[in-house]
């Protein structure tokens, strides 16, 4: 009878679907093929899908690589917070470092060119949360991951580590400058 | 086999307790409590720091507190409640012995023993690692030991949830199916055995790891593996609470499932599909295809999220139908009008059914979109989502089942009725204002598990707009009301247990009293209007689609305008 007890009626699988009901799960599967169906269509025609190229790296081969590619392209160096900032040329490779409690080094980009954005933690999880705009990429060490972007507007952007790292976690925080 | 035991049948609700089954079922709800006590008392000091003004806890302080708060809450008290409810559905509602009493003794010891060990790790200082505890960041080793004792246990309870439903079919205590409400604790237990299988699998080789056997867990198979359990132990707790939502509508309405077929075929798509879930946490990550996170993160194409739009409308359906038979079918809303709002048991289960559907379900499926995560991974959003999923839905359900249980299984009449007739109103309606703001904050970018919106201030830094810190004291504020509310819950419950005037119990027998068959009833309505059995309940869930596709939209909107990636 009620949902405590054993259905009345023992071949309840038979009973026929109520008015109400149907209704709802037709409308309701109807909405969960748009939805489906939105992810993969957004992979076809929409501007924002997050890359899947990854490489296993060990730190010190990242690292060294890091480094060379910012000494080339070294520009000058940041005033507030004396970190080098790097303007890599349209279409060619950017590299950040996080770690334990920093994003290295600061990056300039320029407005509506293309690059291949490498990200790597040394250490622990990071977070890659670029402000104001609110773009939000996981960093997990080991795993270089190669994100292609293009950004859309100029100013100048922050990057704040959102996944816990430990006690200095909160003052984890970059500098990113689009021309 | 045969020791001593005896059956009671309960004098208020017709239920029929085993004594054995009766003191784990107690027990394992008690200990549920004290976690959620302690978990409260740790969310003070979370709300309270994050409150911009306030800022009240050290660092270390803070990401110590945090990571007990979450530990206690989202695995201790909830599966401690949901082992009481195992139980309570096999052994009280098919009206059998419980499977191996000293089994499920030897379980509940372990996991008191597991949580106890996991809290003490934490209080002393060196496993402030988050409730994730992702590697390679490293707890103590009993940190990980702790857990892992705890799983083992709450597997044993799954096993003897699962012996007593063989024990009852074997005793013929009932005939025809098992209930709809046990059935959906069949769910619940299954995807447990999933859940707790999948924490052991990563969290053995990270003990392993943490004393120094095993060399190195890699970090992102961790992040894979954890969230089987992780995110799996929410799905124990979303098949729970509709239990529960069933059941609360059979006892306070003596409500029927508008279709066991349907509602049945609904926990059928949770069993198959609810654990995939875990993929919405890898989203933002590396290294996982973009054809594993589609299919995965949509639940295979979203048939979990359609049998959770099937229970939104079956359970209130349900309690419309039974209204309308006892002659409220005035307009669309005259049985919603005229339902029992001062039963703290019905109200607290509809405030959790409307802020786990419009404010869990909307932001979760949300977020659960592959690229749409990317706006909202791992900022304070997240905690707004499954605040809103395990606080308004879960707790505030079991707490609900609580005010039903106790004059039934605890044998006492609630301490100042007026309180509990209030608590799930101050509750709910402070979580749902939490949940909202949190997600407000989210949106703007703030991170989740984040000490300093000013980032001790380094310099060059970012500068949050006014409307986060509006939102994070927002946070604040409604946090400690909430508190409040669960504090009203503590104290009425431990109140009613002390001091509750006890209910006159009726004469216990040595042999179980087998539920009697029911006689079928004309499966024709005639209440209901234009044809439909429930049609306020259909407007509601219109409602509920509105702002469904009006949301999703607005982020994919929002989505559209920022940097180009691929």
């Amino acid at each position: 009878m009620t949902a405590i007890l054993p259905p009345a009626e023992r071949l309840w699988w038979k009973h026929p679907l109520d008015r109400v009901e149907g209704t709802w799960i037709a409308i309701a599967f109807v909405w969960c093929m748009v939805m489906f169906f939105m992810m993969i269509y957004w992979h076809i025609n929409g501007r924002q899908n997050l890359s899947t190229e990854t490489y296993k790296a060990s730190p010190e081969a990242y690292q060294a690589r890091a480094e060379a590619w910012a000494s080339q392209y070294t520009v000058r160096v940041d005033e507030t917070t004396g970190n080098p900032v790097v303007a890599p040329p349209a279409g060619g490779d950017a590299y950040l470092i996080a770690r334990l409690w920093s994003f290295w080094p600061t990056l300039e980009l320029e407005k509506d060119k293309t690059y291949r954005l490498h990200l790597y933690s040394m250490d622990y999880n990071h977070g890659f949360s670029l402000q104001p705009s609110n773009i939000n990429i996981q960093v997990v060490p080991g795993y270089e991951h190669v994100v292609t972007v293009t950004p859309n507007q100029s100013g100048t952007y922050s990057v704040v580590c959102n996944e816990f790292c430990g006690i200095g976690h909160h003052t984890m925080v970059g500098t990113l400058y689009v021309k | 086999m045969a020791t001593t035991t005896s059956y009671r049948t309960c004098s208020i609700s017709g239920l029929q307790f085993e004594s054995r089954a009766e003191k784990l079922i107690a027990a394992n709800a008690v200990a549920g409590v004290v976690f959620l006590l302690i978990g409260g008392l740790l969310a003070l000091g979370v709300a309270l720091t994050r409150w911009p003004s306030v800022h009240w806890l050290q660092a270390d302080k803070f990401y110590q507190v945090l990571t007990a708060h979450g530990l206690n809450m989202l695995i201790f008290w909830m599966i401690f409640f949901e082992i009481a409810l195992l139980y309570f559905c096999a052994s009280t509602l098919l009206r059998c012995r419980i499977a191996t009493p000293k089994i499920a003794w030897l379980a509940f010891a372990l996991m008191l023993v597991g949580a106890a060990m996991n809290n003490v790790a934490v209080y002393q200082g060196a496993s402030s690692v988050m409730m994730t505890s992702y590697v390679p960041m490293p707890a103590t080793p009993s940190f990980y030991l702790g857990l892992v004792l705890f799983a083992v246990g709450a597997l044993i309870g799954c096993f003897v949830f699962f012996g007593t439903l063989v024990v009852a079919k074997r005793d013929k205590t009932y005939e025809g199916s098992i209930p709809l409400v046990t059935f959906g604790a069949v769910t619940a237990a299954i995807i447990a055995v999933f859940t707790i299988a999948s924490g052991a699998i990563i969290l053995v080789p990270t003990w392993l790891w943490s004393i120094g056997v095993v060399k190195e867990v890699d970090p992102l198979i961790y992040r894979l593996v954890w969230w089987g359990l992780g995110h799996s132990s929410q799905q124990i707790n979303v098949a729970a609470q509709i239990s529960v939502w069933y059941l609360v509508a059979a006892v306070a309405f003596g409500a029927k499932p508008m279709s066991e077929r349907v509602s049945r075929g609904a926990f059928l798509l949770y069993i198959l599909f609810l654990q995939l879930a875990s993929a919405h946490h890898l989203l933002a990550d590396p290294g996982v295809s973009t054809n594993w996170k589609v299919l995965n993160t949509s639940y295979f194409m979203y048939f979990a999220v359609l049998a959770s739009m099937i229970h939104g409308l079956t359970v209130p359906g349900a309690m419309e139908v039974a209204q309308r038979q006892k002659g409220f079918t005035r307009g669309l809303f005259e049985w919603l009008r005229r339902a029992p709002w001062g039963n703290p048991t019905f109200s607290g289960v509809f405030i959790s059914i409307i802020g786990f559907g419009f404010l869990g379900g909307i932001s979760g499926v949300m977020m659960g979109t592959e690229q749409l995560n990317m706006i909202i991974h791992n900022t304070i959003y997240v905690p707004g989502h499954f605040h809103a999923t395990v606080v308004v839905g879960t707790t505030l359900t079991f707490m609900a089942l609580t005010y039903y249980l106790l004059p039934v299984l605890f044998k006492r009449e609630v301490i100042n009725p007026g309180l509990a007739k209030l608590q799930p109103y101050l509750f709910g309606l402070a979580m749902y204002v939490f949940c909202l703001v949190m997600m407000g904050a989210g949106t703007l970018g703030v991170p989740r598990r984040h000490w300093d919106l000013g980032f001790g201030g380094m310099p060059g830094a970012y500068e949050w707009p006014g409307a986060a810190y509006l939102m994070m004291g927002l946070v604040g504020i409604s946090g400690v009301v909430a508190i409040i509310g669960g504090a009203l819950y503590i104290y009425l419950t431990v109140g009613t247990l002390l001091w509750g005037r006890k209910v006159a119990v009726a004469g216990a027998s040595a042999q179980p009293t087998p539920i009697p068959p029911t006689a079928p009833t004309l499966a024709a309505q005639s209440y209901g209007s234009l044809g439909f059995a429930a049609p306020g309940t259909f407007v509601l869930a219109m409602v509920f689609l509105v702002s469904f596709v009006l949301y999703y939209f607005v982020n994919w909107k929002y989505l559209s305008t920022l940097w180009g990636m691929s």
